[in-house]
């Protein structure tokens, strides 16, 4: 399978604080990564790095043919291949949840407006918010708006989606309508890596789990690697996340 | 002698001058203003310090002076003595694009930085995400302050009055100086500054209702 991720040897600083300090790994296409780690591994860095949202100091980063790495990088470019879901939703509270899907197809991808009003209702659907096109964010709840914001992603028709602790914010019942959703990406084919602390759901859904610590891949196996540590460091997080 | 309709005319007729000048002030001061709060949170550096240097020294003269400034400056370095009017709307427009261009700046600073993120991971140019994510935003944001200014704007065409133009303050001066009857009089101008300004608050709730419309 060929990479549709791959870091090599990738360092970022913010001022003196050293976050990754020469990470290096590749995912594969179809493949679904999960990243663990505790707090201020840099986990959410190394994803926010793979989407240009953060410029690394060095090493080299390349995502769906688009080297990242690149001064000239075309940004836009790469952002149409990869679909990014953040922590907080970041849904636009003034545009109702149809409106959301649809303003990146139609401003960006020139779709007009019945063909994108089609393709929201299509992607809402697979996330099972059918009946919620036309509530706006805030009358939605976490879960439900987390869903939105994957649909959202989902209707650039991304060959990659990150997804970087979508379920942090929510109560274990929201979190597993979201995990579904998650689940069926996978299963869909989806390239993906998240940045999690399911790590039940990173057992059962993720191909490859990379541990990080420390700001540098510190272990990295198949999802029964969870279940049989080689490192005392992913040991320890492990037992203190249960 | 007390208050005739004649007078009240006149007061009226001052308060029209008023509304017209408030209308300069504001149409021209949010154009130049808007440009200004962009300009404000531009990614070139060099332009935002120019739009900070010129927001600075006009928030730092009077607007008094700045109208003196108009009215006789001008002349003096060779342009014919402006008519009242344009030297009041010029200064007013000067004066009231800092104040906007910094209300606004920070309405559009104030929407987190994680919609602009959200924007930018569409793939949205950073024109697209300032229209369609950005602004729609700001704008409920800077109703209440915005309208908050545009009262003041009224209030301050009062100060036109120092460069000879009538308005209603000075229509209630002049007024005043022939019945003697301050209380009176400019109980009068309150009440048509009041008809001025109350509808522009009326307004701004109605706006703010609006605009929240996703928050209700």
């Amino acid at each position: 399978m060929p990479a549709v991720v791959s870091l090599s040897n990738v360092h970022k600083s913010f001022g003196a604080l050293q976050v990754l300090k020469g990470v290096s790994f590749d995912v594969a296409a179809g493949e679904v990564v999960a990243v663990i780690g505790a707090s201020g591994s840099g986990k959410s860095t190394a994803l926010r790095c793979i989407n240009a949202l953060e410029t690394i100091d060095s090493g080299e980063i390349v995502v769906c043919g688009h080297k990242v790495h690149d001064p000239e990088l075309d940004r836009r470019a790469l952002r149409r291949d990869v679909g990014i879901v953040f922590q907080s939703y970041n849904l636009f509270p003034h545009l109702t949840v149809a409106q959301n899907i649809m303003l990146a197809p139609t401003c960006v991808k020139d779709m007009g407006k019945a063909e994108a009003r089609r393709l929201a209702e299509e992607v809402l659907a697979k996330v099972g918010l059918a009946e919620k096109a036309d509530n706006y964010p805030e009358q939605l709840s976490g879960g439900q708006q987390q869903r939105v914001a994957i649909a959202r992603s989902l209707a650039m028709q991304p060959k990659l989606m990150l997804f970087d602790e979508v379920t942090s914010a929510l109560d274990p019942q929201l979190t597993g309508e979201v995990l579904r959703v998650m689940e069926d990406l996978a299963r869909g084919g989806m390239s993906m890596i998240l940045v999690t602390h399911e790590m039940a759901f990173a057992r059962k859904v993720a191909s490859k789990v990379i541990f990080m610590h420390q700001g540098k891949v510190w272990e990295t196996g198949p999802g029964a690697m969870l279940a049989n540590p080689q490192t005392k460091e992913l040991a320890e997080f492990l037992s203190n996340d249960l | 002698m007390s208050l005739t309709p004649v007078h009240i005319e006149f007061i009226a007729t001052g308060a029209l001058w008023t509304v017209g000048l408030s209308a300069i002030a504001f149409v021209g001061g949010s154009i130049l203003g808007f440009a200004l709060a962009l300009a404000r949170i531009s990614p070139v550096p060099f332009v935002r310090r120019c739009a900070g240097t010129y927001i600075q020294i006009v928030q730092g003269t009077p607007l008094l002076v700045t109208l003196f400034l108009f009215y006789f400056g001008l002349a003096v370095v060779g342009f014919d003595s402006l008519p009242a009017i344009v030297a009041a709307g010029l200064g007013l427009v000067i004066y009231s694009s800092a104040f906007l261009a910094e209300i606004w700046r920070g309405c559009l600073e104030s929407v987190p930085k994680t919609q602009w993120e959200a924007a930018e991971c569409l793939a949205l140019t950073r024109w697209q995400r300032m229209v369609r994510v950005i602004l729609p935003q700001a704008m409920r944001i800077a109703t209440a302050p915005t309208v908050g200014f545009l009262v003041q704007i009224v209030k301050n065409t009062s100060l036109a009055s120092v460069v000879g133009f009538v308005e209603l303050a000075q229509a209630g001066k002049l007024v005043n100086n022939t019945i003697f009857e301050p209380f009176t009089v400019f109980i009068v101008v309150a009440a048509f500054y009041f008809v001025i300004c109350y509808p522009l608050s009326a307004w701004s709730r109605s706006l703010e209702r609006k605009l929240n419309a996703g928050r209700r």
